[in-house]
């Protein structure tokens, strides 16, 4: 079967991680061609090239999808979608954004967020926060789905598949970028992470969150953050963990002062260790912990990251 | 300006859900159903749009069954003006999917003509997080996803967006299709007059025929089942004994 897999670019640059996760969910369905839309990615299509799996790479180089507007690459992907039997990308909110668009314009139904694949047309895909996990089938004619990366680990590279220029389609000219607001950081990004440290409410301010992010440098982990941390201003929005915020699935997350509400044990529980620290004996994050320490985070804390 | 809102009714987001024994969905027996927090935060916006005078006109409007009457009715005594109810199953565990959502929703904008439609980024139970995106593509016309912060102008719309990288502030024409994250807003609590006040509100219902849209659905649902469990673990007397379990069980630290 032919697979259309949308690479994840931001601002010309490939989500090397992200892509190849989502690759190895691709690569279970058939043979794969990979779209790189954005403007000034050439050097994203050659990187993807190596990948391990990729047949082909499609490289629509254009200005236009430069902050991948959906009107426009939806457009783009459209113009393409029949020839392939599935059109996949990373439940990332830029292919969440785009995928569903794309599905409803060629009149599919959309799958979301599938944590595996069955066969070619039966997926499985995490309902309720996580809470329930639902098989479907899906007998459209192209399938449209989103994969949850965390479920998945990266296809390596060693490849080298030809790369295509693919024409820009027209511009709908429906919407407009104004502007990005982001806060950049050396740390490794939340999603391809081996370790997590994430803070919560019980963190306090803004100020005190330093402590979170002094632990996390001190072993080189992501920061990451409760709803309530964030809604409180502690921590900016890309940093939230759960239902609504980002999935992850490291080797080590380290919750502190985090109740641990479904809607944010959605976001973590397939951690390989989880630890947990609150003051609260009864906090239900203890029962998904492999190591709870019931303790004042002011205290323990600092004092973790210095016997590390 | 019209602005149309639709909402789910779903299982509160305080349940915690049970999966049925025999693999066919969660059980909905003596469950609390309530308005789906995302499209409650939606109605708030639309609400505050026509209190400052952006706004002349808030539908509601629900696709389901008919206990969903109960949240048009909040809607309705949050400040909504009048409700629509689709009345599109019997079943309460019927899920009408996203692109017959969708399909529906453009046949009434065809009808109703919104300049703005404002509703929840995904539904607490399927979490698909597709209406909206398929809306916007049924209708040709702009989205903006992930909504934080909007604001109103003459012909477009400035919507902050919360994306995977931070925020990114997008700049849309009208009409268009705006699903809000929940950092949009707090929504008020209804007052009793205006729980009062929401019965005599302008109520109707109509069917997916009516509207020439087929709900059938497109994914055969083959099983719920629940997902792997998580043991707990252990409890540690101190930072120590932490550190000593961590070198242990991981290479990380
Ligand atoms: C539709 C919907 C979607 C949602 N999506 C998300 C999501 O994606 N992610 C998410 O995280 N939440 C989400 N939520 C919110 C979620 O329900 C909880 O409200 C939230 O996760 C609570 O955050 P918290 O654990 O930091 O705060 P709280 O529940 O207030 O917990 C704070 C914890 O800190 C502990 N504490 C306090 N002081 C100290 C101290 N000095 N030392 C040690 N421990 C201390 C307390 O014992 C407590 O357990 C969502 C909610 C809804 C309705």
């Amino acid at each position: 079967m032919a697979v259309l897999l949308i690479a994840e670019i931001n601002g010309g640059e490939l989500s090397a991680d992200l892509t190849a996760k989502s690759l190895t969910a691709a690569r279970q369905l058939g043979d794969v061609t990979v779209l790189c839309a954005g403007a000034a990615c050439s050097g994203a299509a050659n990187e993807i090239a190596a990948f391990e799996g990729v047949s082909k790479v499609l490289c629509a180089d254009d200005p236009k999808y430069g902050n991948a507007l959906a009107e426009p690459v939806a457009d783009l992907i459209v113009g393409i979608a029949c020839e392939y039997d599935h059109v996949v990308g990373p439940a990332t909110t830029t292919a969440q954004n785009i995928l569903p668009r794309v599905a409803a314009l060629i009149d599919s139904m959309m799958i979301s967020d599938i944590s595996a694949v069955i066969d070619g047309e039966t997926f499985e895909r995490p309902i309720y926060a996580g809470n329930a996990v639902q098989r479907v089938r899906s007998r459209d004619k192209t399938k449209v789905i989103t994969i949850r990366t965390a479920a998945y680990d990266a296809t390596g590279t060693g490849n080298s598949a030809p790369v295509e220029s693919l024409s820009a389609a027209g511009d709908p000219g429906l919407s407009e970028w104004l502007e990005d607001r982001v806060a950049e950081n050396d740390r490794p990004e939340l999603t391809s992470a081996k370790i997590v440290v994430s803070g919560g409410r019980g963190v306090g301010s803004i100020e005190d969150f330093s402590l979170i992010s002094s632990l996390a440098d001190k072993i080189g982990a992501a920061v990451g953050a409760s709803r309530a941390a964030v809604d409180s201003g502690y921590a900016p929005n890309d940093w939230q963990v759960g239902q609504t915020g980002k999935v992850v699935a490291p080797d080590l997350y380290i919750a502190v002062g985090i109740s641990g509400a479904i809607q944010h044990l959605a976001g973590m529980k397939d951690s390989k260790i989880i630890v947990a620290i609150n003051k609260d004996e009864d906090a239900p994050i203890f029962q998904v912990a492999d190591f709870g320490l019931v303790a004042n985070l002011f205290e323990a804390v600092p004092e973790l990251t210095d016997k590390l | 300006m019209k602005v149309l809102v639709p909402v789910k009714r779903v299982i509160d987001y305080n349940v915690k859900v049970r999966v049925r024994p025999d693999g066919s969905g969660v059980d909905l027996a003596n469950v609390k159903m309530s308005i789906n927090p995302f499209d409650e935060i939606a109605v708030e916006e639309a609400v505050r749009l026509k209190e400052a005078g952006k706004a002349e006109e808030v539908i509601v409007i629900s696709v389901g069954v008919p206990q969903a009457q109960t949240v048009l009715r909040t809607a309705l005594a949050l400040g909504a003006d009048r409700a629509i109810l689709v009345h599109a199953a019997d079943d309460p565990h019927t899920d009408i999917e996203p692109l017959a959502v969708a399909k529906i929703l453009k046949a009434v904008a065809d009808e109703e003509k919104p300049t703005l439609i404002l509703m929840g980024k995904q539904a607490i139970d399927n979490d698909l997080n597709a209406t909206g995106q398929m809306l916007a593509a049924l209708m040709g016309c702009a989205q903006a996803t992930f909504a934080s912060g909007l604001e109103v102008g003459e012909g477009s719309a400035t919507v902050v967006r919360e994306v995977d990288g931070g925020l990114q502030v997008v700049k849309v024409g009208l009409p268009c299709v705006v699903t809000v994250d929940l950092r949009m807003n707090e929504p008020r609590y209804p007052s009793l007059p205006n729980i009062q006040r929401a019965k005599r509100k302008p109520f109707a219902t109509i069917t997916p025929e009516e509207l020439g849209v087929d709900v059938a659905p497109r994914l055969e649902i083959l099983e719920t089942v629940e997902p792997p469990e998580r043991k707990a673990g252990e409890i540690v007397n101190s930072v120590d004994e932490l550190l000593e379990k961590l070198r242990e069980e991981t290479e990380v630290v």
